[in-house]
């Protein structure tokens, strides 16, 4: 289990982002926070990582205090976090950096399997790097492949629907789908999106800092699509926040 | 042969004991083993040090070794190799350069590579070069490489200096004719004190020659680092060259690429890249369960492997 006791943080000059938030994560669910623009959603997912380091508050996982332990031993204790905005690497081929998450060598079998996951043809990427000629829905895809290559036991994912298009969404959600199909370990999505809501086993909604409102994903549904109010501002069908 | 040209015959070219096909090879300025096959005839120069490599026309999937070794200090090694490649052959030519020396004494090592590439020839060119040993001697490879490119030909040449060269100054120049191709891939590792300047110059001078040249250097620590490369369109033609460069602690490179667009169908680009390793990459291998020192070192490794 991840649990979040009265976290807070603020940015650099000052302004606070996360105040006071408490999370509970039970093993084995699929979690979506959501939330509108600016809520802290994608702070809480990189505090979760170790990527930033809290102001105030305590942080468990699996029963062990984690508050004051670094990005790497918390990858090495199973917590993996897939980038909203995925980095490149020049001469870093597909098949190396999954070999680099897997923390060994992967057979071709091995990689074709998990690229296929994200509906990649391993012959077409294993040898190619991974620089700036991917497009936004390959480099995704490939974000998402470097964090099932490590099985964790928690993941998560900061927007994975940001910054493809359209066509390459559609593909994303079924890669979620079927991920979610696959994967024994405990998931976190950061999303806006509706359709990934909708895969979820618990909704949470991130708002001013806090944990607005959490619950099993049906009624949050329900509740979001009466009560419009609870997040302030709501929207369309396709993107809810 | 020396024990020190063993080792490094197995870091410059991938030596086992022995080479697959013709090779020549020189250690301390001395040719201590030399094999000629039916194809490819390697042969002494008759005026000054070096050597003679004729590839008959048509040879296909052939090799030629060519290393040259320094094995102490006070060793200032000049050579001029010709390679005559024949019109329709495709081979691989493996040189490359190793210099070990344990004193305080320099030593030089200066090949001078020219390529003559006949019509429809292609040529993969490998050249890895490296420094050894404890010596506080300066460790310098000067190489210069001329190329002339006959219709159609192609020449890629994939180069290295991974690590214990004190001084460099890399020379290349190229003359492409109709069709040709020039592929050069370069990657450079500088470290405390070294410094390493290259510079290239590429005449595309028939109809439709191109060349993509890519550059990635690594400047750490004190090193220093130069690239300039000049590409000269004088016909329709395509010209690419790429500098990226890592710099790390007080690394310095410099980066000055020309362009010259003489034709108005001549199609020139350049790109180029200096900074230090992005924390984002740091950032994202550690999610992966490395340390910062550890994903700077994959990241290093990947972008000059």
């Amino acid at each position: 289990m991840l649990k979040l006791e009265n976290i807070s943080w603020s940015t650099p000059d000052g302004t606070p982002v996360l105040k006071d938030l408490n999370l509970e994560v039970p093993d084995g669910k699929s979690v979506v926070l959501t939330g509108p623009n600016g809520g802290g959603k994608t702070t809480l997912a990189k505090i979760i990582a170790g990527i930033y380091k809290q102001d105030n508050g305590k942080i468990y996982f699996d029963g062990r205090d984690i508050t004051e332990v670094d990005i790497t031993e918390r990858a090495k204790m199973g917590i993996s976090f897939a980038f909203q905005q995925p980095v490149r690497f020049k001469g870093i081929t597909v098949q190396k950096l999954l070999e680099l998450a897997a923390g060994k060598k992967l057979e071709r079998d091995v990689t074709c399997d998990i690229l296929s996951k994200v509906g990649l043809c391993a012959g077409e990427y294993v040898n190619r790097e991974v620089n700036a000629t991917l497009s936004g829905g390959e480099i995704k895809r490939i974000e998402i492949a470097t964090v099932l290559a490590r099985n964790s036991k928690l993941t998560v994912f900061d927007e994975p629907e940001a910054g493809i298009d359209l066509w390459s969404f559609t593909n994303l959600i079924h890669t979620f789908e079927e991920m979610r199909k696959s994967m024994d370990g405990t998931i976190i999505i950061i999303s806006h999106q509706e359709r990934i809501l909708k895969i979820a086993d618990e909704i949470a909604i991130v708002a001013d800092g806090r944990i607005k409102m959490s619950g099993a994903a049906d009624d949050m549904m329900k509740s979001l699509a009466e009560n419009k109010s609870i997040i302030g501002r709501c929207s369309k069908q396709e993107a809810l926040f | 042969m020396k024990e020190i040209t063993k080792d490094l015959l197995r870091e410059i070219s991938e030596w086992n004991g022995e080479f697959k096909g013709a090779y020549n090879i020189r250690e301390d300025g001395a040719c201590v083993g030399r094999v000629s096959s039916k194809n490819i005839r390697i042969e002494s120069k008759k005026d000054q040090p070096g050597l003679e490599i004729f590839i008959a026309a048509n040879t296909k999937g052939e090799t030629v070794s060519i290393p040259a070794c320094v094995t102490h200090g006070d060793v200032d090694d000049l050579v001029y190799n010709d390679f005559y490649v024949g019109e329709n052959a495709d081979v691989v030519i493996v040189a490359g350069c190793g210099i070990h020396t344990e004193t305080g004494e320099p030593a030089r090592h200066n090949g001078i590579h020219r390529f003559i590439l006949g019509k429809n020839s292609k040529v993969k060119y490998l050249e890895k070069h490296i420094g050894t040993g404890h010596g506080t001697g300066l460790k310098s490879i000067d190489p210069v490489t001329e190329a002339e490119l006959d219709e159609n030909s192609v020449l890629e040449m994939d180069t290295a200096q991974i690590g214990g060269v004190d001084r460099t100054l890399r020379k290349t120049a190229a003359k492409l004719g109709a069709g040709a191709k020039l592929l050069i891939r370069e990657r450079i590792l500088t470290e405390k004190d070294q410094t390493a300047k290259t510079e290239f110059c590429v005449e595309l001078n028939g109809k439709d020659s191109g060349v993509d040249l890519i550059s990635r250097s690594v400047a750490r620590d004190n090193s220093h680092q130069g690239y300039h490369s000049v590409i000269i369109g004088n016909a329709p033609c395509t010209g690419h060259s790429e500098c990226d460069a890592i710099i790390s602690e007080n690394g310095k490179v410099d980066a000055a690429p020309e362009l010259h667009a003489h034709d108005t169908d001549a199609a020139l680009i350049h790109e180029a890249a200096i900074g230090k390793i992005a924390g984002e990459q740091i950032l994202k291998l550690r999610t992966l369960g490395m340390t910062e020192q550890e994903a700077e070192a994959t990241i290093i490794d990947g972008f000059l492997s």
